[in-house]
């Protein structure tokens, strides 16, 4: 790693005031910051961790909305939202291994915004929220291609907002060394509508399959998406699994997750 | 009932209360009195010309001591291969030079270009990065069928081609096989890929390299599975240290599986580098290092024909390999693909007429070694997966053609030069259909049904030679090493002993079960037994630690040593209680006299060996400590059957593993709860290699599996329990324990049984699939069956 | 050059540190405490696999001036107070859950975090636990008898 000064400022002023200086980073649960700076692929002046402050922290319902604070830790969301949101605690169980899950936050994860990350395909499915120091961000708009979001230099994820769906689900496919989604699909269903985000699966990262999305409006039932299929194009291709594969898989996952939704 | 000690317990392992504590005693443990740090600068191109390495505004970097170049490296050997392979026609393998430090070229990822020792490691990093170096790209030569073409751009420009060697195995039966193979009622043909695997032992390889002026006595401490071998290779063929002048220690070493036979550069540039600047180095390897510098193992493309008579036996046998090197020759990198491949091509049949070709290849890649099984998993893959297919074609059951064809007489001579000196391959069988409840199969085959799964049963035997030997027959094949082992044991005067071993162990438990064979041999408790291993300062000179050889062959030297000394004990013995050496015994610990009550301890005759007054001074000198060596007279041939049950998802392609069986055959045990452990372990690189791991380069030759995030490592879920057996015991018939080796078992057997049970799942729901190579991943289970 | 204090295995330990240093090369460097391992550089094998506050953590990926105040336990506070083997230790020595003994710390550590959050565990829940934990040379089977009988429970497991 290069060298860089440490910081662990204890509000979020001080942290947003801390990522003012020139190639200050923030910090959430490092674990995927940690292994990029141990390759020396980032070179920060200094890393602002952002683990001591508490408007950062909490999981709560409020009315048909939960907000999960974005320091909280994929542990803490598992445990936090089982019995609330079924989906979004499962999907958090099944991030990385439990030590990981005690140290990586939602807030990272967003802000990283893997295309192989699990929470984007809740946050796309639900159309939810991401509020930050400065501004409130609607999933649609927040992201915005692979490792590419809308936040702005030095802006802190503070919570998200998920509208609480009546059932969902999250169904992944693990690519076999990472264990990351080659696939995942998350499925919400609200009374008047139902969505679907897929990550792993393209190119451009986190999307909204929005025939399904309509199919299952109308009848939530696995056999509402038979006649309908994914392109390949513009699916991503490797080692792993071919563009054709990822579609077909986009269909069977959601497929499962229709099935499983609670 | 079990035995509670001695051979055949299963003794609780004496060295897990160090580990299971954090006290091991690992190399990146030791941190010697001002010691620097290298930081090695890589190739990050496949292939190209060194245009130019400019070090001085990074020498001048805070921290850095001295920056090393391959010029610095000019006047020191190379690094060399362990086995010289004759070609077809009569010629020596193409044997390029393997320098420390590249020089004039580097010919893959990985390929060290510079070495800074700094101060710290962050500075020797910082400063590896302000080095300058020019390359000028060529061509990158990856595939093996490619580099073999007509003008292909060569890996090592003084060679010829990029063949290192083109090797008929038995070439007198070339013609009598093609004959066979043209004339047979049925012949089946299979084109398949074992693919290149990183071993990937949990512990990264660490050198430290340290120097005593005093007296000129350079000692490596390195991650290696047999210091002595690396103590001749680095000071006779690469640093010119005589072996006097060098001690390698390998203390706790964090697993093997062969990547830590050979002689690596970081070791020798250690070494090397401590001598120059009078202050201990280190190394310790990344693991993303790791996957560019470990020799890799496996990576062989196959064409095999099996050829049957009308009654569906097997007539001949015919393969052509080419089998990659990639682009150094590795320790014993050439012996893999050969002799300890096509020997065992006859697997447990009396296939009459072999022919075994290979062609060795060069390539910008990571050289390739040996890897647990190392030549075995091939030869078995292949054989297995091509009598499975024989079976379907033909329409009989795999495991009936399979029994018609067993070698059932002992000794048997294959016609690939090896010698059976014994087995049972129906009985192995049979207690496979027992364990694995074969019977039960057809109806979970209809559960896996009923959830939409198909299943699938795969069922193979394998034979393997572990404990490679004797000496003289392994340098006429080549071999430019000995293949015995070498034990000492001294015999304290209150009675305790320590043997010190050539084998080294790195997992294997040999601190408890070597005690065991001594206790029982003494009659006295084992925990009255030490033993030491790993450094050459107070070791005899051994092999070390590979191919299934620890006990057969280092367990024979320990026997052996103890049989000396029991010789000699008994002399005193008789001359302390006036009596006939032929009368004394040693029984429990108790030397008698026969037909008498006379008796003496152990402790007793041990304590006048070292304390001689009542003591037969004119025949025997005093004292109580003996070596051995042994050098086996064969191989030794553990062998069995293995059957595996899997799911396939058949909408995502997905293999799970539901049931896995083992019944192994090796001879002899020792420890049943360690042999159990070895079949575990080498059962979970087999599922790993049949369904996860890959190592790819793209056709530059950037490896595309260079992390744990796309090497696929087997984990605890991935993987079933296992039932394992190893009731069927024929004992080795040459070696005083009758015991055969275990080590390997479960890495050469279980691969093609979980393809054969892939085919078969697929197969049962209706999809015409004969063959999938490795490893059989969802996406390709799944593109097989569009 | 910051300072960071933390208590280790029941004992207050300080060391100078920078910024980008490790807990891992804190324990093992500064405290010398190597029984805590590194296995990759990726946070996925769980050789280094301590627990901070008591919770599972890779010490590989944190550092440790995010530790700060916090207690650590490594395996080398895991044995009994007279020396001998814990409960789950003496297990994985019983059911031979270690062979070369390099991934055994992590794997200690992390059942002892698993059998804390769940003291009865099944045999699935075991090998979805161990997720973080690459070992090479057991194949796990015993791994995870040592720990569904240091959870008080029948060692005979699913295949057997």
């Amino acid at each position: 790693m290069y060298a860089f000064e440490f910081e662990r400022p204890g509000s979020l002023d001080a942290a947003v005031k801390a990522l003012q200086e020139e190639d200050a980073q923030a910090l959430g649960g490092g674990q995927t910051l940690i292994p990029t700076l141990k390759q020396r692929l980032a070179m920060p002046s200094k890393l602002v961790s952002l683990k001591g402050i508490a408007e950062l922290q909490g999981i709560a319902q409020e009315g048909d909305v939960l907000k999960v604070g974005g320091g909280s830790t994929h542990g803490a969301v598992a445990r936090e939202t089982k019995g609330i949101f079924a989906g979004l605690s499962l999907m958090a169980s099944k991030i990385g291994d439990p030590a990981v899950r005690n140290r990586g936050t939602m807030g990272g994860s967003l802000a990283n915004n893997d295309p192989a990350a699990c929470y984007p395909a809740a946050l796309m499915a639900t159309r939810g929220t991401v509020v930050t120091n400065t501004r409130e961000i609607a999933a649609e708009e927040y992201f915005q291609g692979l490792f590419t979001t809308a936040l702005e230099e030095g802006e802190i994820i503070t919570s998200i907002r998920f509208p609480l769906p009546e059932k969902s689900n999250y169904q992944k496919f693990e690519q076999p060394a990472s264990r990351f989604p080659l696939v995942g699909v998350f499925v919400a269903k609200y009374g008047d509508r139902v969505g679907v985000g897929v990550t792993g699966a393209s190119e451009d990262g986190v999307f909204a399959w929005k025939e399904a999305e309509e199919a299952l409006a109308g009848n939530f039932a696995p056999e509402a998406v038979d006649d309908l299929w994914v392109s390949a194009e513009g699916m991503m291709s490797d080692l792993h699994g071919t563009a054709e594969y990822r579609a077909h898989l986009v269909k069977v996952m959601t497929k499962r997750a229709v099935a499983a939704a609670e | 009932m079990p035995k509670d000690h001695g051979i055949g317990a299963s003794t609780k392992r004496r060295e897990d209360v160090r580990f299971l504590t954090g006290d091991g005693h690992y190399t990146d443990d030791i941190n010697l009195h001002g010691q620097a740090y290298v930081h090695f600068l890589r190739s990050d191109v496949a292939h190209g010309r060194l245009v130019s390495v400019e070090t001085e505004e990074a020498a001048k970097m805070p921290g850095v001591l001295r920056i090393f170049t391959g010029k610095d490296f000019e006047a020191v050997g190379s690094i060399p291969c362990g086995w010289l392979i004759t070609s077809r026609d009569g010629q020596p393998m193409q044997e390029p030079p393997h320098p420390v430090l590249a020089q004039g070229k580097v010919r893959h990822v990985g390929d060290p270009i510079a070495a800074v020792v700094a101060e710290t490691y962050e500075q020797a990093r910082d400063a590896a990065e302000a080095i300058m170096v020019e390359i000028e790209d060529l061509p990158a030569v990856i595939d093996m069928k490619q580099a073999l073409a007509e003008g292909a751009t060569k890996v090592h420009d003084d060679l010829k081609d990029n063949l290192c060697y083109d090797w008929g195995f038995v070439e007198e039966n070339r013609e009598a096989v093609d004959k066979a193979i043209k004339e047979a009622h049925h012949v089946t043909t299979l084109e398949l890929r074992n693919q290149r695997l990183v071993a990937n032992p949990m512990e990264p390889r660490v050198a430290v390299g340290d120097y005593a002026r005093h007296n000129d006595e350079s000692t490596l401490y390195t991650t290696s599975q047999n210091p002595h071998v690396i103590r001749l290779l680095m000071g006779a063929f690469v640093l010119g240290i005589p072996e006097h002048k060098l001690r390698v220690a390998a203390p706790d070493v964090g697993g093997g599986f062969g990547s830590k036979i050979f002689h690596y550069a970081e070791e020798a540039f250690c070494t090397f580098a401590a001598k120059q600047l009078r202050r201990p180095v280190k190394w310790t390897s990344s693991r993303a290092e790791a996957f560019i510098s470990d020799a890799q193992g496996r990576d062989h493309v196959t064409k095999i024909e099996l050829a049957l008579d009308k009654d569906n036996n097997f007539t001949a046998l015919r393969t052509e390999t080419y089998a990659n090197m990639g682009a150094y020759l590795s320790t014993f990198s050439t012996s893999v693909p050969t002799w300890l491949h096509g020997t065992l091509m006859a697997g447990n049949y009396k296939t009459p007429l072999i022919y075994v070709n290979v062609k060795a290849v060069f390539t910008n890649t990571v050289p390739v070694d040996a890897y647990r099984g190392a030549g075995r998993p091939e030869a078995t893959y292949q054989l297995e997966r091509v009598i499975d297919k024989a079976a379907r074609e033909l329409g009989v059951d795999p495991l009936a053609l399979r029994r018609q064809n067993f070698v059932t007489e002992f000794p048997y001579a294959t016609p690939v030069a090896v010698e059976y000196d014994t087995g049972d391959y129906n009985a192995t069988l049979d207690k496979l259909e027992e364990i694995a409840d074969l019977k039960g199969f057809e109806a979970r085959r209809k559960e896996s049904e009923a959830k939409g799964k198909l299943r699938g049963l795969g069922v193979n035997c394998y034979i393997e030679a572990c404990g490679i030997a004797p000496s003289n027959l392994v340098g006429q094949l080549g071999a430019r090493a000995g293949l015995y082992e070498s034990a000492t044991v001294r015999v304290n005067a209150t009675g305790g002993l320590v043997v010190m071993t050539g084998s080294h162990s790195h997992g294997q438990g040999h601190e408890t079960t070597f005690p065991q064979v001594i206790a029982d041999m003494i009659g006295i408790d084992a925990n009255m037994v030490e033993i030491e291993h790993g450094d050459t300062a107070n070791t005899p000179m051994g092999m070390g630690t590979y191919g299934s050889r620890s006990i057969a062959v280092g367990g024979s030297a320990m026997v052996r040593a103890a049989e000396k000394v029991i010789a000699k004990a008994k002399k005193i013995a008789a001359h302390m209680m006036e009596a006939s050496e032929g009368d004394i015994e040693l029984k429990d610990g108790q030397f008698t006299v026969a037909g008498t009550d006379k008796s003496l301890a152990w402790g007793d005759v041990t304590l006048a060996a070292y304390v001689p007054h009542n003591y037969p001074l004119e025949e025997l000198e005093p004292g109580l400590e003996e070596t051995a060596f042994y050098d086996p007279s064969n191989f030794t041939y553990p062998a069995g059957a293995y059957a595996c049950e899997v799911e396939v998802d058949p909408e995502t392609g997905k293999v799970t593993v539901e049931r896995f069986a083992a019944a192994d055959d090796f001879g002899n045990v020792i420890n049943p709860m360690i042999v159990e452990g070895q079949v575990h372990g080498g059962i979970a690189q087999g599922v790993g290699q049949a369904l996860l791991e890959s190592c790819v380069y793209d056709e530059t030759g950037q490896l595309l599996t260079g992390t744990y995030m796309d090497y696929a490592m087997p984990r605890a879920g991935d993987l079933p329990s296992y039932v394992v057996d190893h009731s069927c015991r024929t004992p080795c018939t040459h070696n005083p324990l009758g015991v055969k080796g275990c080590g390997e078992a479960g890495a050469i057997a279980s691969p093609p049984t979980v393809v054969n049970a892939v085919i078969d799942a697929l197969q049962s729901g209706g999809h015409k699939v004969d063959h999938i190579d490795m490893p059989v991943s969802p996406a390709r289970v799944w593109q097989a069956m569009q | 050059m910051p300072q960071v204090s933390m208590t280790v295995n029941g004992k207050p330990a300080t060391g100078d540190v920078e910024g980008r240093t490790l807990l891992v090369q804190f324990l093992r460097d500064t405290l010398h405490l190597t029984g805590t391992h590194v296995g990759c550089d990726t946070s996925q094998c769980g050789a280094c696999l301590v627990h901070v506050d008591g919770e599972a953590i890779k010490a590989c990926s944190i550092f440790a001036l995010e530790v700060e105040g916090a207690e650590v336990t490594t395996i080398e506070g895991m044995a009994n107070a007279d020396g001998s083997l814990n409960t789950i230790q003496q297990a994985f020595q019983d059911h031979h859950g270690l062979q070369c003994g390099f991934c055994t710390p992590g794997m200690v550590m992390s059942a002892a975090a698993l059998l804390k959050e769940n003291p009865k565990p099944s045999e699935t829940e075991i090998r979805d636990y161990l997720q973080g934990n690459i070992c090479r040379c057991t194949g796990y089977h015993n791994i995870v008898k040592a720990i569904l009988a240091a959870s008080g429970q029948e060692t005979a497991i699913a295949a057997e």
